[in-house]
């Protein structure tokens, strides 16, 4: 009797998970969940299918996709940043697809398209730089930090935080970064020399955005964009673009190679890249802030501008390159992390 | 018994069924070993390949059985076998098979050197932090610290918990009994969260203390620090009843006889209450310790850069250094120390603190503390319970405002509304919050594993205990295994022997469910064993006597009478698989995610709000369908003793 009873529990909750749908889609999404989840459900309501998402940072994704390259678990790797998704093209790990709103894009995200035999597409671009709370400055009576330089400065002890790289799109794009502006050796002695001063490494890439805009931590290294989210809603944070020039993401979206929903993995790529579809629903969300890669796509006002940012020329081709990335990232293992504070 | 009359007869009757055993084990290793030898190429075993091994193995049983194995018994041996088989297949091949993953490398192929490099690696015993050089420790030392601190911390805890309870005086009885309840309901990181909330560096208890008397902000609570305070108070409620159990087993007229002789109440606690105690406070520190050493959520939480290995081993899969050979390698030496622990506390208290908890029914009273140690443990007492529940208040709190970590109280019900909604679309309900998939599905695997776990146990308890048969003793340990095994480990384990052919579940809800049986299984084994000693043999013979088959006793006579233990399993199953999460933090899916992992998940990206209301969901969840039980079966005894059972960590 009680069997019965169970059996009469799981059918009445397996009904809604039974969906009215035309099918599935299993996105692996690399993005802020508040971003994907508008994503999800604007496109469920455009399509009918259902999304199953997780959320991961990019590099977690890529050792994922790569873990489970004889039995793909998922269709579409959406957002994130692009020196993983060019790994993971480079190791045929993702199927090309030439999407038909293509020539819609920006020269840069074709570019990153090209480069990548047409595995991955650029779906928006946004600055590196780093964000501190004003307040605690105040209260602490600190300079103001204004180049890379100055998170190495020892009055900034235990006020830095940044993301593992390992796992992060966006530490990752700060090494590369910093290697390309100041030279591998001199970039691995700064690097050594501010793991004093970081009080974390976090698994997220945009956390230690968050972490500034509490107060949690004082200074937080990230994309511009993810500290402008917490500006616009009301955190006592400034951003810096630091003074020796600073490198850029141009995030990018894959479709797995031996993935089981390839079709519907297809119409989420178009509507992702389509101007009044993916491309509109981040700033209409008030959670993305960067240039997103449709010419004809809406640009948030608050997005900081590519233009008026001394970007440094980010060789995507060597610095997403497979033998590159996982040197740069042994290195920084063996030489950073392992040291004390 | 019937098997008893085919013996009696001349010995070649038996070679018929000899022949049949014989081939069914043949079929069965024939079977397997085909889907092994083709590996990854094959095909995986579908539901007639299960079906078809379970229905050889079960023939292959009763043939052993008419051979004269199990004195005869069919059901006996069904049941033994069986069990052991699944045993075999489902705890002892994968936690084998990824212990040899530590001795391959990235290829596969064999390389006994870099096995001996990874488990001698200094990051797993380097002792950087003892020796004064400002370095890490090694994660190996780490965890033996903690667990060690934790031990003594929760026994002594424990230990003056249970003094106040039992000799105190009778206030605030009830409020015992809700520390016995809180450890089943709550997902293992709900403090962690807590402390992050009240002590973080914008919690509510630093900014006050910041307003208020200008001391500084700083990251203390996460670290070594953080992690045992949590902890602590996660643990000590097993603790204290274990030691509460014991002290109640503790014969009053003992202490009373050391009375009459004129010894003050000091004398009496020292020379008659405390020896009576030692093993229950060895076997308090010994689950402690090996509880922390299996605990993932909260470490997950609070450890910051002080590693453990549950944590190591997590992000050796699962993050972005995918090196299953190195988690193989932190595993292994996990779970040697767990198996040391287990075997240490098995063999000097395995028997003295399991049976019969509910007391020797001895007339008396136990005697009073001394009064300076009576206001102190009760003092205490009251203090840890009230800080128990200020966590708990927290995290019940967390969800109705907008962001308790930042100290922002405003009501709002955005974050039920972001987790929880539902809209209609065409007259049907749809859940369109982001954390109905995952809650669903863990309601649903749940309630598929707890009657599978009920089942497995309870059987298995009825053979240990009812049955006499060479192998007995064995059998009894194995089952009883799976308990020394951390989470992490079995989630390692899993991952690594079930995502290719023959046996490829992962990715599915059945590796889920088969994780969970697996897990919990030893409870329903302790709580079945619990339960039979209460039962008279008498009321077998006389089944027996009346000609009633083995299988028949046990659904006609026994079963019946089982009933609270059945239920007791159910609940504690469902609830343990509710909540658990190093296990299955490997073993979730985009497809099937279950609710702890998000959580954790969110967690991770500092979305606090969304974690702590969804804790709250979930702990609401739990409590409802506790009572609901409780309401239909009268008084489901969730007692005492099946708080001492209770071993394994999530």
């Amino acid at each position: 009797m009680k069997l019965r009873a169970w059996f009469a529990v799981v059918a009445l909750l397996g009904a809604p998970l039974s969906s009215f749908a035309q099918g599935e889609l299993v996105l692996y999404c690399s993005v802020q969940e508040e971003w994907c989840r508008p994503m999800v459900a604007a496109f469920e309501k455009a399509t009918g299918i259902k999304v199953l998402m997780t959320r991961k940072s990019s590099g977690e994704f890529y050792a994922q996709i790569k873990a489970e390259a004889a039995n793909p678990k998922g269709d579409i790797w959406w957002g994130g940043t692009g020196d993983p998704h060019l790994q993971a093209a480079e190791e045929a790990l993702t199927d090309p697809y030439v999407s038909p709103k293509l020539d819609e894009l920006q020269d840069w995200a074709v570019r990153q398209a090209r480069a990548a035999k047409f595995r991955t597409v650029g779906i928006y671009a946004g600055a590196l730089g780093y964000s501190f709370n004003t307040k605690e400055l105040a209260k602490r009576k600190l300079p103001e930090p204004k180049c890379w330089a100055d998170l190495a400065k020892p009055i900034y002890k235990d006020d830095v935080q940044v993301a593992n790289p390992n796992s992060s799109g966006t530490a990752y794009t700060m090494l590369a970064t910093l290697v390309q502006i100041m030279g591998e050796q001199k970039a691995f002695d700064f690097m050594k020399a501010m793991h004093k001063n970081v009080n974390q490494y976090t698994k997220s890439g945009a956390a230690p955005a968050r972490a500034a805009a509490t107060g949690e931590s004082l200074i937080g290294i990230t994309f511009q964009h993810d500290a402008v989210i917490q500006a616009v809603a009301g955190a006592p944070v400034k951003i810096v673009s630091p003074c020796e020039g600073t490198g850029y993401e141009i995030g990018s979206m894959s479709i797995i190679k031996g993935a089981k929903n390839l079709a519907n993995a297809r119409k989420w790529y178009d509507w992702a890249l389509a101007a009044d579809g993916g491309q509109a629903i981040g700033s209409a969300a008030k959670i993305s802030y960067q240039v997103p890669s449709n010419k004809k796509a809406p640009v948030p006002e608050q997005a900081p501008k590519l233009a008026n940012i001394k970007l440094i020329d980010y060789d995507f081709a060597k610095y997403g390159s497979s033998a590159e990335r996982s040197r740069l990232l042994k290195k920084w293992d063996d030489e950073v992390s392992k040291l004390p504070k | 018994m019937n098997g008893a009359a085919a013996l009696a007869a001349a010995p070649f009757t038996r070679l018929p069924h000899a022949l049949l055993a014989a081939a069914t084990g043949a079929a069965v290793v024939g079977l397997l070993g085909h889907g092994f030898w083709s590996g990854v190429g094959g095909t995986p075993f579908g539901a007639w390949h299960y079906a078809a091994l379970l229905a050889l193995t079960v023939v292959f049983a009763r043939a052993l059985a008419r051979c004269g194995a199990f004195v005869g018994d069919l059901t006996v041996s069904s049941i033994v076998v069986t069990v052991a088989a699944l045993l075999g297949l489902f705890v002892f091949f994968p936690v084998g098979k990824s212990l040899i993953a530590a001795l391959l490398d990235k290829n596969g192929a064999f390389a006994p050197s870099l096995a001996v490099e990874r488990l001698l690696a200094p990051d797993i015993w380097g002792a950087g932090c003892l020796d004064g050089s400002g370095t890490h420790c090694g994660v190996a030392i780490n965890s033996v610290m903690l667990a060690t601190i934790v031990g003594f911390g929760t026994t002594l805890l424990g230990l003056i918990l249970a003094l106040a309870a039992q000799r105190g005086g009778q206030r605030f009885s009830g409020l015992y009994r809700v520390m016995a309840v809180l450890p089943i309901v709550t997902p293992p990181f709900v403090i962690a969260l807590a402390l992050v909330v009240l002590f973080g560096r914008t919690g509510l208890i630093t900014s006050w203390l910041n307003t208020l008397f200008d001391i500084p902000r700083t990251r203390w609570i996460y670290g070594l620090t953080g992690v045992t305070l949590a902890q602590l108070l996660t643990f000590t409620p097993i603790a204290f009843m274990i030691l509460h159990g014991a002290l109640a087993a503790v014969s009053p007229s003992l202490e009373e006889a050391a009375q009459t002789l004129r010894a003050s109440r000091a004398r009496v606690f020292r020379t008659v209450t405390w020896p009576l105690l030692r093993p229950a406070l060895a076997n308090s520190f010994l689950l402690a310790f090996v509880e922390s050493l299996a605990d993932f959520g909260n470490p997950v939480v609070l450890a910051g850069n002080y590693e453990v290995l549950s944590t190591k081993i997590f992000f050796a899969v699962a993050g972005a250094q995918h090196e299953p050979g190195r988690a193989a390698a932190l595993a292994t030496v996990l779970l040697i120390f767990t198996l040391v622990a287990f075997w240490l506390q098995q063999r000097w208290l395995g028997k003295a603190s399991y049976v019969s908890v509910s007391g020797k029914g001895d007339a008396g009273l136990p005697a009073q503390l001394p009064e300076g140690l009576r206001r102190g443990c009760v003092g205490f007492s009251m203090a840890w319970i009230v800080f128990t529940l200020a966590c708990y208040a927290v995290i019940l709190a967390g969800g109705f405002v907008k962001d308790i970590g930042r100290g922002d109280m405003t009501p709002v019900l955005s974050h039920f509304a972001d987790g929880f909604a539902i809209e209609l679309r065409n007259g049907w309900p749809v859940f369109i919050g982001s954390a109905w998939d995952s809650f669903l599905t863990t309601v649903e695997v749940a309630a598929i594993a707890a009657p599978l776990t009920a089942v497995i146990g309870l059987l298995s308890a009825y053979v240990i205990t009812r049955q006499q048969f060479a192998g007995r003793r064995t059998f009894e340990f194995l089952t009883m295994v799976s308990f020394a095994v951390p989470g992490t480990v079995i989630g390692v384990a899993y991952i690594v022997a079930f995502n290719v052919p023959p046996i490829e579940l992962t990715g599915g809800l059945a590796i889920l469910i088969v994780c969970f049986v697996f897990r919990n299984m030893p409870v329903g084994v302790r709580a079945g064993i619990a339960a039979l000693a209460q039962i008279d043999k008498s009321l077998d013979e006389a089944s027996s006597t009346l000609r009633a088959s083995t299988w028949r006793t046990l659904t006609q006579v026994v079963l019946p009478l089982l009933k609270p233990a059945i239920v007791a399993t159910l609940i504690f199953s469902f609830t343990h698989a509710m909540t658990a999460v190093s296990a299955v933090i490997f073993l979730a899916t985009a497809k099937y995610n279950l609710a702890t992992v998000y959580i954790i998940g969110r967690v991770e990206a500092g979305e606090y709000p969304l974690a702590i209301a969804y804790s709250t969901v979930l702990i609401v969840f739990m409590l409802a369908v506790l009572l609901l039980v409780q309401r239909f079966t009268g008084s489901v005894k969730i007692g005492r003793r099946a708080q001492a059972e209770m071993v394994t960590g999530h």
